[in-house]
């Protein structure tokens, strides 16, 4: 079982395979928009292998519907930048977590009106006035991926990326 | 150690987890659009995902142990009730939301355990499926647990549904708890827990919730359901029906 995090060692990868991040980097999450695949933290390996491009992908929440379609995307963004004989291989162990959330990830949420705790920084805060008075309306938002928080100070509602 | 169980066996058990995650996710499902308020619709909807999620994990897996070609939609959607193996409270009916609730309760209790056991299981793959589940049973668990005690030491309305809830759904669960010749099989194995070590973390985490919701714990009532050995309440069948009406009447559709 291979289980490289996302974040292997630069050093490590060839040209070819340093492209395919390259490439991977410009796929979206679909419901996210801001958010490449690579800074979710999805993408847990690239190997060329004997001229064939594996990629592993692990998905975030089981029933996520967004799953498949980044499993096209990534086919279609790979074979559009010429890969001939692109492998998607779902990883399911470990299992995904929020933690594999990238630092840039992290700031682009924010900016985008999603507040995205980790574990040094656990409390939720309001994306819009940066009030810590947060109330959780529900642990399950608009997608698998986010909880429903309301701000005691500017009163707006507001998504928080859940910690799993 | 897996290898020297028979593929049928190994084929059955891992059909018990993941029909009880679809049929109990179906169920979910049937609250899209109907819910007591949105929050608990989305969050009803999100829950119902996560199961039928795991059931396609497990579904898919399935169908590689029996090796032949049956898919994950071959198996949801072209096998009759007789041939579905998930634990007969799963399919009970939504009722209203205080009912579907205790199911969902009692179910999520026993999940939480069943998966934090499999995720240490012989079997590699249902460890890593497991793994992921866990995951997503334990906020599934904090929903349903959440909602049991504001109904149970909520209003004397809300109360009484609950408890009658309670009443009628509590004879399912023995069926939970009690092993058969093929649950012996697979813990022998070291594929999945003894249900007699999940008998009493199951009964010390319900109970605990129940002084909490104010609900008293019904008696223990011997059980005569058999669903994961494919013998169902009447209420499958109906289920099944309008979950397979689509694929049935127009095979191979796509959209
Ligand atoms: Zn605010």
């Amino acid at each position: 079982m291979v289980t490289e995090l996302p974040a292997a060692q630069p050093g490590a990868r060839n040209g070819r395979e340093e492209g395919v991040w390259q490439v991977l980097r410009t796929v979206m999450d679909p419901e996210i928009p801001v958010l490449s695949i690579v800074d979710l933290g999805i993408v847990r390996y690239v190997h060329q292998d004997k001229g064939a491009t594996r990629v592993g992908i692990t998905p975030t929440y089981s029933g996520c519907p967004a799953t498949e379609v980044i499993l096209g995307a990534v086919h279609e963004a790979l074979e559009h930048h010429g890969l001939r004989d692109v492998i998607v291989e779902t990883v399911l162990s470990p299992p995904w977590s929020s933690e594999w959330l990238s630092e840039a990830g992290r700031w682009r949420l924010e900016l985008f009106g999603i507040c995205a705790p980790s574990a040094q920084r656990p409390e939720a805060s309001c994306p819009r006035c940066g009030s810590r008075d947060a109330e959780l309306v529900s642990e399950f938002g608009s997608t698998p991926c986010k909880a429903h928080y309301r701000c005691g100070t500017c009163r707006e509602p507001f998504d928080v990326f859940k910690c799993i | 150690m897996t290898s020297t169980l028979p593929a049928q066996a190994r084929f059955r058990y891992v059909l018990r987890l993941a029909d009880t995650s679809l049929v109990l996710g179906q169920r979910l499902g049937e609250w899209v659009g109907h819910a007591p308020a949105l929050e608990e619709d989305l969050a009803l909807a999100n829950i119902a995902l996560d199961l039928i999620g795991q059931a396609r994990l497990l579904l898919a897996y399935a169908g590689e142990i029996e090796g032949r070609g049956r898919d994950e939609d071959a198996l949801a959607f072209l096998r009759d009730a007789p041939q579905f193996c998930n634990v007969s409270l799963a399919e009970q009916p939504n009722g209203g939301f205080g009912r579907t609730i205790v199911r969902q309760f009692l179910l999520d209790a026993w999940q939480l355990e069943l998966y934090e056991a499999l995720a240490g299981s012989a079997d590699a793959r249902l460890a890593e499926i497991a793994a992921k589940a866990l995951k997503e049973t334990r906020y599934h668990l904090r929903f349903s647990a959440g909602w049991l005690v504001r109904l149970g030491d909520g209003t004397a309305e809300s109360h009484a549904r609950v408890s009658q809830a309670l009443a009628a759904l509590w004879r399912f669960t023995e069926e939970l708890l009690t092993p058969d010749a093929l649950d012996e099989q697979m813990a022998a194995a070291g594929v999945a827990p003894p249900l007699a070590t999940l008998r009493p973390r199951w009964e010390g985490r319900v109970a605990e919730v129940l002084e909490e919701a104010t609900l008293k714990r019904p008696e223990a009532a011997r059980h005569p359901w058999h669903g994961k050995r494919g013998v169902h309440t009447e209420h499958l069948g109906h289920m099944l029906a309008e979950m397979q009406h689509l694929p049935r009447t127009y095979p191979g559709a796509r959209w």
